[in-house]
């Protein structure tokens, strides 16, 4: 048994076969051969093995006739490996006494091979694993020919454990077949990470290099909560995992019980309870959950993958299918929230720290063309039911006038034009940087309503990237500083009378239910299979209750404590919630 | 059939020890022998002819290692192997600066 520690990303546990992808999208199957099969088998092997030794001679003739019969020798050895009386005697073994395919026998051997060689204390021939994955990328590539597997063809539950996954791989996975993702890299702002969220499946990113630990087919379990990947799992573990997947169930079923009753305080207090959405097939995930609206409703998701920039269209028709799916509630949709580097166009590949850099609203007021594209289909959409526009990462006072002069520009535009349009679409900010809650009186004069964005929020107050794993355990939403900082803006917000929203990830943590309400937050957006559990919250508690909870919360010196203390108060109430 | 065996220590002299290149020379050369022919590093004992497990000796320069060789030619084998190692694999000759450009 084998554990792997990375950032938890999407919650949930998920156990089964895993589907192993390589640098190059490459499965590697698990197979076991017919006893009958075992010959033909070998000589399938064989075959291999000689047209990658053509290849291989091919390359060093190439490479010696061009820069010199020196630099051949390198393919010289790769010869002699795939040659190696050892190796063939062991996959020979593996194929005849296990009855493995020559596939998964290719696989498991080198990969134990290239984890030997990455395990030597000298660095140069620790750099020789990297020979083995060659060969064994050959080998497959030979083996599988044709029936290479893709991605997006799967027939049957995987797990998928991948080096990385390029936005196009993760737009064509089959949500049918797919019940988890882990990659080596990547953090909680991943692409994975957001989509594994949108698909309800767990997720883990930033696990570090597994590609020698585990072959395709072996099972595998993926704890979300936890950020833990176990790789051959004993007995014990598994039986202790499935347990929690039916309990898991069971909690769900009951907890769906409450899709048709309002989110409502035991004392008979409204909590308006909003969906996060990426994509727009989730708005109906959103309203099986028995959400009141669209509090987050991203947008990246039309640059992503795409091939060219989304036109007018294109986000106009992402668009009405969700506000026609909410029929007359709220959708507060969020103009583009990337950075650069995800763009395809007016990207900047070497920005030295781009959480401070180019990116959204930023990046947004860089490229007027592209951003009043989007304002306008935003625009024309309005018409259609309750729609609400956000710019997220404010930090000043001008960005924000800037943007509604923008906005007020392109609605003149659409009325010369007459286009029909909302004009008192509601406008609203999302409160993720510092410095927006130091001057927010003068903000909740200017919009209609904020939402604080935790995720960002908690990095740019307490200086932590959460995907850095040597500092990601200073990254909590518990600290006493965010929590004033959350206060403050409820605050505001109340005083002037507007709606404030609270659509980051600590919203969906059950953890923080009662001190948020106890703060005063009567609305909260969070990821639609968080739902019911929140609202469960909601529904047992006063707010008397929950601002006993807040004002001894607010008085902790530090997150642990905080923390513990909210969990303690959870189990009071829900046991069967507090994780 | 006299199958004795024979030993003959080693080290390791090359800046870049027993990486890819000398490790298949090494197995070219073995297999030239019908003797069997292993290579001792303290407690590890691998396989003359098979590159992997050469590699996987992490021989890096200094080490000292031994050479067995049991079969008919047994001893020519000895001499032929002594000399790669005593030419340090030509790599000093040909490359003054190590073995690096002949990788990758």
């Amino acid at each position: 048994m084998q554990k792997l520690q990375g950032i938890a990303v999407s919650p949930g546990v998920a156990i089964g076969e895993a589907f192993v992808m390589d640098n190059e999208g490459f499965r590697i199957p698990r197979r076991f051969v017919d006893r009958d099969a075992v010959d033909d088998e070998l000589e399938r092997l064989n075959r291999a093995i000689e047209s990658v030794a053509v290849e291989i001679k091919r390359n060093r003739d190439a490479v010696s006739r061009e820069l010199g019969k020196e630099y051949g020798a390198i393919f010289e050895a790769h010869l002699q490996m795939l040659h190696d009386p050892r190796l063939r005697g062991e996959l020979e073994q593996m194929i005849r006494e296990r009855h493995y395919a020559p596939e998964y026998a290719v696989s498991r051997t080198l990969r134990r091979y290239a984890k030997v060689f990455q395990t030597l204390d000298s660095s140069y021939l620790a750099e020789r694993a990297n020979d083995i994955f060659d060969i064994e990328k050959r080998l497959l590539r030979n083996l599988l020919g044709r029936r290479r597997e893709e991605l997006s063809r799967l027939t049957s539950p995987v797990l998928i454990l991948a080096r990385n996954l390029t936005p196009s791989e993760t737009a064509n996975l089959d949500r049918r077949f797919v019940m988890g993702l882990v990659t080596e890299v990547g953090g909680a702002g991943s692409h994975t990470a957001i989509v594994a969220e949108g698909l309800e499946i767990p997720a883990v990113v930033g696990t570090g290099p597994f590609m020698t630990d585990v072959s395709g087919g072996e099972l595998v379990i993926i704890d979300g909560d936890q950020g833990l990947v176990i790789l051959h799992p004993d007995e014990e573990t598994i039986a202790r995992y499935r347990h929690e997947v039916d309990q898991r169930r069971a909690l769900t079923a009951r907890l769906g019980a409450l899709r048709d009753l309002p989110a409502e305080t035991a004392d008979g207090q409204r909590v308006d309870l909003f969906g996060n959405i990426e994509f727009p097939h989730e708005a109906k995930l959103c309203l099986a959950r028995g959400a009141g609206g669209i509090g987050l409703y991203r947008t990246e998701f039309l640059y992503l993958g795409a091939e060219t920039e989304p036109d007018e269209e294109d986000h106009y028709q992402a668009y009405a299918g969700v506000i026609e799916t909410m029929a007359g509630r709220p959708v507060v949709i969020r103009t583009l929230d990337m950075g650069a580097d995800k763009l395809l166009v007016g990207s900047n590949d070497d920005e030295r720290n781009p959480f401070l850099g180019l990116r959204s609203i930023r990046l947004s007021l860089r490229n007027l063309p592209m951003f009043r594209t989007q304002l306008r289909a935003i625009l024309r959409a309005s018409v259609l039911g309750d729609v609400r526009v956000m710019f997220p990462l404010i930090s000043t006072m001008f960005e924000l006038r800037q943007v509604k002069m923008l906005l007020a520009d392109v609605m003149e535009d659409l009325e010369e034009h007459g286009q029909p349009f909302r004009r008192d679409l509601k406008v609203g900010m999302m409160v993720e940087v510092p410095s927006v809650v130091v001057l927010i009186d003068r903000f909740v004069e200017e919009v209609d309503f904020l939402s604080i964005g935790t995720n960002d929020l908690i990095q740019y107050t307490l200086a932590v990237d959460r995907s850095n794993k040597d500092v990601a355990s200073l990254y909590t939403a518990g600290d006493p500083a965010v929590l004033r900082l959350i206060e403050q803006t409820i605050n505001a917000a109340r005083r002037r009378g507007i709606a404030v929203n609270l659509c980051g990830q600590m919203s969906g943590s059950p953890t923080y239910t009662m001190l948020l309400l106890g703060l005063g937050l009567r609305q909260m957006s969070v990821t639609p299979s968080a739902i019911p559990e929140i609202k469960k919250i909601c529904r047992s508690v006063t707010i008397e209750q929950c601002q006993a909870v807040a004002g001894r919360a607010m008085s902790l010196e530090n997150a642990r404590d905080i923390k513990s203390y909210l969990k303690e108060e959870l189990k009071k109430i829900l046991p069967e919630l507090a994780g | 059939m006299s199958a004795e065996k024979i030993t003959r220590m080693v080290v390791v002299a090359n800046p870049q020890g027993l990486h890819a290149r000398p490790a298949d020379m090494i197995v070219k050369t073995a297999m030239r022998f019908a003797s069997k022919i292993e290579l001792v590093k303290g407690t590890e004992r691998v396989d003359g002819k098979s590159i992997l497990a050469i590699l996987t000796l992490a021989a890096v320069a200094g080490t000292r290692l031994s050479i067995e060789a049991e079969g008919s030619d047994a001893a020519a084998a000895l001499d032929a192997l002594a000399d790669l190692f005593g030419r340090q694999f030509s790599e000093g000759a040909s490359f003054p600066e190590g073995g690096r450009r002949v990788e990758e």
